[in-house]
């Protein structure tokens, strides 16, 4: 047990080359630290969700006299925008394996697969937003879907981003190639899609198909 | 010690991984399988959870916990085929990460309904307060 010839003072440690945080392999390299950043962010907005769901729960039954789960929500709908998210995660993930092989046409093709999907799942959802609200039960009439509206249209939101991310992705392949950063970048899309799909799997389980019991079947 | 060694998966064997990293030392055909796989648990889980729903042959009151199974199923698959989480030694801060999570999602949603229920059961109802006013 000797001790190290340079004892960097605290606070200071990032000056010495001595001092590394994972053995004596100095820093993680920067896909790991971006990675499992990007990692961290995805989760707090998992926590951000598990709130909304807590909402939906708790104020599922304060309908205040308007219309309920089992009157408003299409399962065969629901049945197709599931449909639309998974096949739009598969092609990110194909889009991935062409980003490891640096094929520039299968990138350009399986995201723009991706974003076809994305953009006809929000179109679903924006239809049955505006059929819910035509029907006189939009956010503002009653607790239970002022949390519905939250909910399901944050998820929305969030697709909304990942659009938006997934454009400039395209572009920045297309332009600049397949840098490092650009790949970096990519890293962070593919697990924010697909971490969008986990928290579907959640709406679609719990608020579609467990809200639409009959009342006497509910926990 | 050089950090220009990030640029390929293949080429950090011993390191840890980034969450979404493909898994090390297999050809693109492995990976288009497992990714075939993945697609293909997850949509029979989703076919699974809408035919539970359906159909009359489950008994009626476990329906709400079979959806949760198959939900709760379905996040897993999604979570080891498409972003990689994994047990292996190299991907324990993902792992751990992870664990706090889905602590914090549990904490916040099964005590916001643990104590909403209960608050909903000691409250006064409007009624009974005017009653107690008179």
């Amino acid at each position: 047990m000797s001790a190290p010839a340079v004892l960097a003072p605290p606070g200071t440690h990032h000056v010495s080359s001595q001092v590394t945080g994972h053995g004596a392999g100095g820093p993680a390299p920067k896909r790991i630290i971006v990675g499992y950043g990007f990692w961290i962010f995805l989760l707090s907005d998992v926590i951000m969700f598990s709130s909304f769901f807590a909402a939906y729960a708790v104020l599922f039954k304060n309908t205040a006299g308007g219309p309920v789960a089992q009157q408003l929500f299409d399962l065969r709908n629901t049945a197709i925008e599931t449909a639309c998210l998974l096949a739009s995660t598969f092609t990110c993930a194909m889009a991935g394996l062409a980003v490891g092989e640096r094929n520039q046409k299968w990138t350009q093709i399986a995201l723009l697969a991706t974003g076809l999907l994305g953009v006809a799942f929000i179109s679903l959802e924006l239809r049955e937003f505006a059929s819910l609200v035509a029907r006189g039960a939009g956010p503002t009439r009653s607790a239970f879907l002022s949390s519905f509206f939250t909910l399901v249209g944050c998820h929305g939101a969030h697709v909304t981003v990942g659009l938006l991310w997934l454009g400039t992705m395209m572009a920045q392949f297309y332009a600049k190639g397949f840098t490092q950063n650009i790949r970096h970048r990519f890293l962070c899309f593919s697990l924010f899609w697909h971490a969008l799909d986990i928290i579907w799997v959640a709406i679609f389980s719990l608020v579609y198909l467990v809200g639409t019991l009959p009342q006497e079947l509910l926990p | 010690m050089s950090t220009n060694h990030d640029f390929d998966a293949g080429s950090n064997v011993g390191e840890d991984r980034a969450a979404g990293d493909a898994v090390e030392e297999r050809t693109l055909g492995q990976e288009f399988r497992s990714y075939v796989l993945g697609l293909a648990l997850a949509v029979g889980l989703t076919a699974a959870s809408f035919w539970v729903r359906g159909t009359g042959l489950v008994y009626g009151p476990s329906l709400s916990v079979a959806l949760l199974v198959l939900a709760v199923a379905q996040m897993g698959i999604h979570l080891i085929f498409f972003l990689h989480i994994t047990t292996d030694p190299d991907n324990t801060n993902n792992v751990l990460a992870l664990a706090f999570g889905v602590l914090i999602v549990c904490l916040i949603v099964f005590g916001s309904l643990w104590v909403m229920q209960h608050l909903n059961h000691n409250m006064v109802s409007p009624d009974e307060l005017m009653r107690m006013q008179r």
